[in-house]
């Protein structure tokens, strides 16, 4: 009875020391990856980052309302914001249905020398919120709405 | 309530009351499946931005919260099972694996069907749907490793280790949304500030994941039974070979 009871504590401590083990280790690799965890990069982190001109990287914000203007049959031009810094992307394209002015976008592509990003692909980004659409009008009207337009 | 565990840890009893409780744990789920699918395809709102599209989420959320759910029940499992040895706990994560691995699958397929209209594409490799796609692998490695030893024993204590190891996934799925840039949106319902999802279509949602998990606690009992009945047809078996 005893040696079954210290084999189980010997067995639980094994389990206990390789968890804490693993944990540390998984730890340490997910926080060495995280660029290439990171899907995106918002305008502000993408001026830390340095050695960007001709590879492709994805970036994210929020379309900025009104500043959608089409160059040509096909092209479009936008900015992109995330309250901090900003950046015009330029693409070429079928755009996804949820591409809207004030709603979230992610654009894959490049950054040319001008500082515009040629975009390959563009991506919309759903939000955590959920409402039928009435709601969401009612709260636009009593000015309590706090998501995007 | 441990004298409940103590009555169950028992195989043949276990076996005995899984086979008079299935058909009540398939009753509810039956009851709370329909219900949810009726409010869900005919009592709920479009979403003001996805439009019916959002009707998907009904299916994608339960199945994903199944997919983390089973897991983490295969994890205790395995615990158990490695510690204290019990009889009970390997079979149990054994009948679990399969469940798992479909509700995973199935989270993976409708949010695909989901990402086409909403987001532009079917798949991103973003943190989320890498980790879910990960658990998928994990499930089906599960699967194999405790069918691929002579011994069924030692597949099982492989498969508990890599059950314990794969758990790392689970926070790794669960918080990808908000430690790094992903397409996946942030959680709507499960988070600190209280779900941001209007209550009509938090009914549907809630009734779909009672009859999820009921699909799982049913599907578990008739598992273990084929489990337990393949177990004493072996030993039928070899009792016969030894009596020739």
């Amino acid at each position: 009875m005893n040696i079954a009871k210290l084999k189980r504590r010997k067995r639980l401590s094994i389990l206990l020391l390789a968890f804490i083990a693993i944990t540390v280790s998984g730890f340490l690799i997910l926080s060495a990856s995280r660029d290439s965890l990171i899907y995106f990069y918002s305008p502000t982190e993408l001026l830390e980052i340095k050695n960007i001109d001709n590879k492709i990287i994805r970036i994210g914000g929020l379309v900025r309302k009104e500043s959608l203007i089409s160059i040509n049959k096909s092209k479009i031009e936008f900015i992109v914001e995330d309250g901090k810094n900003h950046l015009s992307v330029q693409y070429t394209g079928i755009l996804p249905d949820l591409f809207r002015e004030g709603q979230g976008v992610i654009c894959e592509g490049k950054l040319n020398k001008n500082k515009i990003f040629i975009a390959d692909r563009i991506l919309a980004k759903h939000d955590e919120n959920y409402m039928p659409p009435e709601v969401a009008d009612a709260l636009k009207k009593t000015g309590n709405w706090q998501g995007k337009e | 309530m441990s004298n409940i565990f103590n009555f169950l840890a028992n195989p043949s009893r276990f076996r005995i009351f899984a086979k008079s409780a299935y058909p009540y744990l398939l009753m509810i789920m039956i009851i709370f499946i329909i219900m949810g699918l009726w409010y869900g395809l005919f009592n709920s709102p479009p979403d003001y931005q996805q439009g019916e599209t959002v009707r998907i989420m009904y299916v994608h959320v339960p199945a994903a919260w199944m997919a983390l759910m089973v897991y983490s029940s295969m994890t205790i499992m395995s615990l158990f099972s490695l510690v204290w040895r019990h009889p009970l706990a390997d079979t149990l994560s054994k009948s679990s694996a399969p469940i798992g691995a479909v509700f995973t699958l199935i989270a993976l397929v409708t949010g695909s069907i989901w990402g086409k209209p909403t987001w532009g594409t079917w798949w991103v490799w973003d943190a989320r749907l890498t980790s879910v796609f990960i658990l998928f692998l994990i499930y089906m490695g599960h699967i194999a490793l405790v069918r691929a030893f002579e011994d069924e024993f030692k597949g099982a204590r492989a498969a508990a280790i890599l059950t314990l190891f794969g758990a790392f996934n689970l926070p790794i799925i669960k918080f990808s949304v908000d430690w790094w840039n992903t397409l996946h949106q942030p959680a709507s319902v499960i988070k600190l500030d209280g779900p941001s999802i209007h209550v009509d279509m938090m009914i549907p949602l809630i009734l779909m994941a009672v009859g999820f998990l009921f699909f799982y606690f049913a599907f578990l009992l008739i598992n273990v039974q084929t489990e337990l009945n393949q177990r004493k047809l072996k030993k039928l078996f070899i009792k016969n070979l030894n009596l020739n």
